[in-house]
C-alpha cells in the first residue's frame, strides 16, 4: 500500500477525482432541479447514454465538438420533455416511467452505435485549458486549474444552481411546487409549467453529462459506457439533501473513491480488482443509509399533482 | 367614503354569483345557486358537508369553472380560468387546509408567485417591510423570518390572511377558518375580521358552527344538497332555525343526560410517553382514568398528541414508558388484537384510512374485526349466511343507508360509513370504547345519531374516551373533560362546572388554577 501514498500518486488521485466528478455534477445538479420540483426522474442514466452517443457521433461526423455538445444537450432536452409528458401530463408512476426511459435510452444508443459506428473509435475531445496565474501554482496549479472547459463549467454550475434555487422567484416556485403543489396552485403558479421546465433542465444537463464522458473525458463511445453513473447521480441528490452544495460534496467523495480505486488498479496493488470497483458503490449505499435527512425531502416528490384534492 | 381599501386596492362593492350550476360525474354539486356579498359585510355560507359550499367557493376562486351561471364583480361579468384570474380581480381565499409551504419562511410564502421588483431575483426585504405594515394594520402578529413549520396553527392562519391581503384581496373567502383554533384564537380572529369589514373588505364566512355564524355574520345563506335553502339577515335568526334549514328537519341541539352511574375503573393510563411521527415525544407523561358508565372527553387543539394517544391506546403505536391497564390487565405492549380481545373497541380518527377498506363491501367491512370468529366463520370457512344476517341486522339497527350489503363502502356517504363503523364497534358490546373524532366530516343528522348511540352506550356501562377537537361535542357528551396540550394533560374538570373560556385557556396551555 505504501506506493499509493507518494506525492505524485496523491496528486494524481486528486486530479482524476476532480475530472471524474464532472459527469456526476451535470447529471446530479440537473436532477436536483427535477426533484426539488417534486418529480423523480430515474431515467438519467438512459439520457446520459443518448447524450454520450449523440455528442460523440455529431462531434465526429461534423468535426465540431461544439455541435456535438449542442446535439447532446438537445437530445437530453427531448428526453426530458418525454419524461415530463409522461409524468406531469399523464401522471404516470414516476419510478416506473424512469426505468422505462433508462431502458429506452440504453437500447436506442446501442442500436444507433451498431448501425452508425459499429466499433469503438476515439475522438480528440475538448483539450485542457490552463488558467493563467492560478495554473502556475506549484503542484496544485496543474491539479486544479488545468482541465478542459466542461470540467470548469460543471463546478461553476454548483453556485449557479444554488443561486437560482434560493435567490430567484423561479427557484422559490420550484421549491414550493415540490413541497406543496396545492399551495403553489392556489397562488396562481402553474405547477405543470414549472415541472416541465425543471424536468427539461434535468434532461439537458443529463445529456451534457453523457457528452462530457464521450467528448471531454474518455473521448470514445461504447455501449452502456455510463455504467450506472446516472443512477448514482440520482442517489447523490438524496445524499446532498436536495441542495447543490450537498450534491457537490457527495460527487467529490464519490469521484475520489473512484479515482483511488483506479489508482489501486494502476499500481497493481494486491487487492482483488472486483473489490476495488465495488468500493464507490458500497460507499453510496452506506452514505445513503446514514446521511439522508428526510426532513428536507420535497414532500410532493414523485406524487403527481391533481387540482382540487385535499 | 373613499373607494380604496387601506391596502390601496379598490373595493369590491358587490360580488354576485347568479344561477351557478356545477356538475361532477354522478353529482349535481351546485344547482342554480345565487349568492352575493357586499363591501363592509360578512356573509356566512352555512351547510352540511357535501352541501356544495366549498364547490361554490372554488368556482369563485377560479379552481373550478361553473357549468352554468355567471359571476359579476361591481356589475361586470368575470370569467375565472385560474386562481390567478381571481386574485387579479381582488379575490382571496383562506383554505380550510392551509396552502402554505412548511419548509419556506413566512416571507417566502407570501412572496411566492408574486412579481418581484427585481425581475427574476427575489426581493424579500421589500416583501418583509410590507408584511410588517399590513400585520400592524390588521393586528396580525407574525415573525416574517420564522419557517412555517415552526408556527402554531393560529399563526399559520395569520400568514394565510396576510398572503391574501398582500395580494390586494378586497373580497376574502374564509373556508372554515375556526376549525383548528382555540376559542380565544377565534375571538382574536373575529377582531381581525371586524376590522377588515370596517375598512371596507367583503368577507364570505364558510362554517357549520352555528354559534359562530350568529356571532360574526351580517347575513347568512344556507345550502342543502347543492341548492340554496334561503338567505336571511343574521339578526333575529336562531340556532334551531338555521340547523333546521341545514338538515331539513328539526334537530336536537342539546341532549338529555341522566347522571352517570359510575362503575369501577376500566381504563387506566399511567404516565405514558409515546413517540410521534417525527421521532420526538408526542405524549409526555399522560395519565387518565375512565370508569364504567362515564364519558371522559379529551379536548385540545389539533396536533397536541390526540392522534398518538388514540393509536397508543389501540395498540397501534408503541408506548415508550408508562403503562396502560385495560379491565385490570396490563396491555401496555400488547397487539391491537389483544386490546380487542380484552373488550376494547376503537373508532379511529381517519375512518377511510384506519377504520375501513373503501373497496370492500359493506358486509366485509362489518366483519373486518371479528371475521375469524363465530358466527362469521367456522373452521376457517366463512359462513356467508350468518355474515349477511348479522350485517343486515346491524345496518337496520344503526340505520345505515346503503343500496345493498354488497355495495363497496366507498359509494356510501361519510355519515353512513361512520355509522357502519359504529355498528361494528358497538355491536361487540365493548367495555371500553376509544372514540377519536367520531363525527368529523359527518353531517348533522348522522352526528346527532352517533351522539345518541354513544350516550346509550354510556347507560349500558361502557367506559368511553371521547377524543374530539370539537368543543361543542365534548361539552354535549362528556361527564368529565381532560384537556391535552403539547402531549400533556393540562387538567381534568367536571363537565357541568366547565366553561368554554376556562377550557379555551387550558387548550392554549394555561394550567387550570383550582385543583
Amino acid at each position: 500500500m505504501g506506493d499509493l501514498f507518494t506525492l505524485p500518486v496523491l496528486l494524481g488521485i486528486l486530479y482524476s477525482g476532480i475530472r471524474l466528478a464532472t459527469p456526476y455534477l451535470y447529471a446530479a445538479i440537473g436532477e436536483t432541479f427535477v426533484q426539488n420540483s417534486g418529480i423523480f426522474n430515474l431515467g438519467v442514466e438512459g439520457i446520459m447514454l443518448m447524450g454520450a452517443y449523440v455528442g460523440f457521433f455529431v462531434g465526429m461526423t461534423t468535426g465540431s465538438l461544439w455541435l456535438g455538445l449542442l446535439g447532446a444537450a438537445l437530445v437530453g432536452l427531448l428526453m426530458g420533455l418525454l419524461m415530463a409528458v409522461v409524468s406531469v401530463t399523464f401522471k404516470a408512476e414516476q419510478g416506473i416511467s424512469g426505468i422505462g426511459l433508462h431502458l429506452f435510452g440504453m437500447g436506442l444508443s446501442s442500436l444507433l452505435f451498431k448501425k452508425t459506428l459499429g466499433g469503438v473509435e476515439s475522438i480528440s475531445g475538448f483539450q485542457p485549458i490552463k488558467i493563467p496565474l492560478l495554473g502556475d501554482i506549484p503542484l496544485l496549479g496543474d491539479v486544479l486549474f488545468n482541465h478542459n472547459l466542461l470540467v470548469y463549467v460543471a463546478f461553476l454550475l454548483v453556485p449557479i444552481a444554488a443561486f437560482v434555487l434560493y435567490k430567484t422567484t423561479f427557484g422559490l416556485k420550484v421549491r414550493s411546487v415540490g413541497q406543496n403543489p396545492q399551495a403553489a396552485d392556489s397562488l396562481g403558479i402553474n405547477v405543470a409549467q414549472i415541472r416541465y421546465t425543471t424536468v427539461c433542465i434535468g434532461g439537458t444537463l443529463a445529456g451534457i453529462a453523457g457528452a462530457s464522458l464521450s467528448i471531454a473525458l474518455i473521448n470514445l463511445f461504447q455501449e452502456n459506457m455510463t455504467n450506472g453513473m446516472g443512477f448514482i447521480a440520482v442517489a447523490l441528490v438524496y445524499f446532498g439533501s436536495w441542495r447543490p452544495g450537498g450534491v457537490l460534496v457527495g460527487a467529490l467523495i464519490f469521484s475520489f473513491v473512484n479515482a483511488l480505486q483506479l489508482w489501486i488498479q494502476v499500481k497493481g496493488i494486491n487487492l482483488p480488482s472486483d473489490l476495488a470497483v465495488m468500493m464507490p458503490y458500497v460507499l453510496t449505499i452506506l452514505a445513503l443509509a446514514f446521511a439522508v435527512r428526510r426532513a428536507r425531502q420535497p414532500a410532493a416528490l414523485s406524487k403527481p399533482f391533481e387540482r382540487g384534492e385535499n | 367614503m373613499s373607494n380604496l381599501l387601506p391596502t390601496g386596492q379598490p373595493r369590491i362593492e358587490e360580488m354576485q354569483m347568479l344561477g351557478i350550476v356545477k356538475r361532477f360525474p354522478g353529482v349535481l354539486a351546485n344547482d342554480h345557486v345565487d349568492f352575493d356579498v357586499k363591501a363592509g359585510e360578512i356573509h356566512a355560507l352555512l351547510g352540511e358537508n357535501g352541501a356544495g359550499k366549498s364547490t361554490l367557493m372554488r368556482q369563485l376562486y377560479g379552481l373550478y369553472r361553473p357549468d352554468e351561471g355567471k359571476i359579476l364583480i361591481n356589475g361586470v361579468e368575470h370569467v375565472f380560468r385560474s386562481p390567478q384570474d381571481a386574485i387579479n380581480a381582488g379575490i382571496g381565499m383562506i383554505h380550510q387546509h392551509f396552502m402554505l409551504v412548511p419548509s419556506l419562511t413566512v416571507v417566502e410564502n407570501v412572496a411566492l408567485g408574486l412579481k418581484s421588483s427585481r425581475g427574476p431575483l427575489l426581493d424579500l426585504e421589500r416583501v418583509e417591510k410590507r408584511i410588517l405594515t399590513l400585520a400592524e394594520q390588521y393586528r396580525l402578529k407574525i415573525d416574517p423570518h420564522a419557517y412555517v413549520w415552526q408556527l402554531a396553527v393560529g399563526e399559520q392562519q395569520r400568514v394565510e390572511i396576510l398572503k391574501a391581503l398582500y395580494r390586494g384581496a378586497a373580497l376574502l373567502i374564509l373556508d372554515e377558518p375556526t376549525a383548528v383554533l382555540t376559542p380565544q384564537e377565534v375571538d382574536d380572529l373575529f377582531l381581525t375580521f371586524r376590522q377588515m369589514v370596517t375598512d371596507g373588505h367583503a368577507l364570505i364566512f364558510i362554517s357549520h358552527k352555528l354559534h359562530e355564524v350568529l356571532d360574526i355574520s351580517h347575513r347568512v345563506t344556507v345550502l342543502r344538497d347543492g341548492a340554496t335553502v334561503g338567505t336571511r339577515p343574521t339578526a333575529g335568526a336562531t340556532k334551531a332555525e338555521l340547523a333546521q334549514m341545514m338538515v331539513g328537519r328539526p334537530v336536537i341541539l342539546q341532549y338529555d343526560r341522566p347522571a352517570p352511574k359510575l362503575g369501577k375503573s376500566r381504563l387506566k393510563v399511567n404516565d405514558i410517553y409515546v413517540a410521534g411521527d417525527r421521532g420526538s415525544d408526542a405524549l409526555r407523561g399522560v395519565s387518565l382514568e375512565v370508569h364504567a358508565g362515564e364519558i371522559l372527553g379529551l379536548a385540545g387543539v389539533s396536533g397536541n398528541g390526540q392522534r398518538e394517544l388514540a393509536e397508543a391506546l389501540a395498540g397501534l403505536r408503541p408506548i415508550r414508558q408508562g403503562s396502560v391497564v385495560l379491565n385490570g390487565r396490563d396491555v401496555t405492549h400488547d397487539s391491537p388484537l389483544a386490546h380487542i380481545d380484552a373488550g376494547q373497541s376503537y373508532i379511529p380518527e381517519e375512518r377511510m384510512r384506519e377504520g375501513a377498506i373503501k373497496d370492500f363491501s359493506v358486509a366485509d367491512n362489518f366483519i373486518l374485526e371479528d371475521h375469524g370468529k363465530r358466527p362469521y366463520s367456522r373452521a376457517t370457512f366463512f359462513d356467508f349466511k350468518a355474515i349477511a344476517e348479522q350485517t343486515r341486522k346491524a345496518v337496520e339497527a344503526y340505520s345505515v343507508k346503503t343500496p345493498s350489503l354488497d355495495t363497496p363502502l366507498k359509494n356510501l356517504s361519510g355519515g353512513n360509513i361512520q355509522k357502519l363503523i359504529l355498528a361494528r364497534e358497538l355491536s361487540r358490546q365493548p367495555s371500553v370504547l376509544i372514540a377519536a373524532q367520531p363525527t368529523r366530516g359527518v353531517d348533522i343528522g348522522a352526528s346527532e345519531y352517533i351522539h345518541q348511540r354513544l350516550l346509550q352506550q354510556r347507560q349500558a356501562g361502557t367506559a368511553t374516551l371521547l377524543i374530539s377537537e370539537d368543543l361543542d361535542e365534548i361539552l354535549a357528551l362528556s361527564d368529565r373533560i381532560a384537556v391535552i396540550y403539547e402531549g400533556k394533560i393540562v387538567g381534568v374538570v367536571n363537565a357541568n362546572e366547565a366553561s368554554v373560556e376556562q377550557l379555551g385557556l387550558m387548550m392554549a396551555g394555561v394550567a387550570e388554577t383550582h385543583a
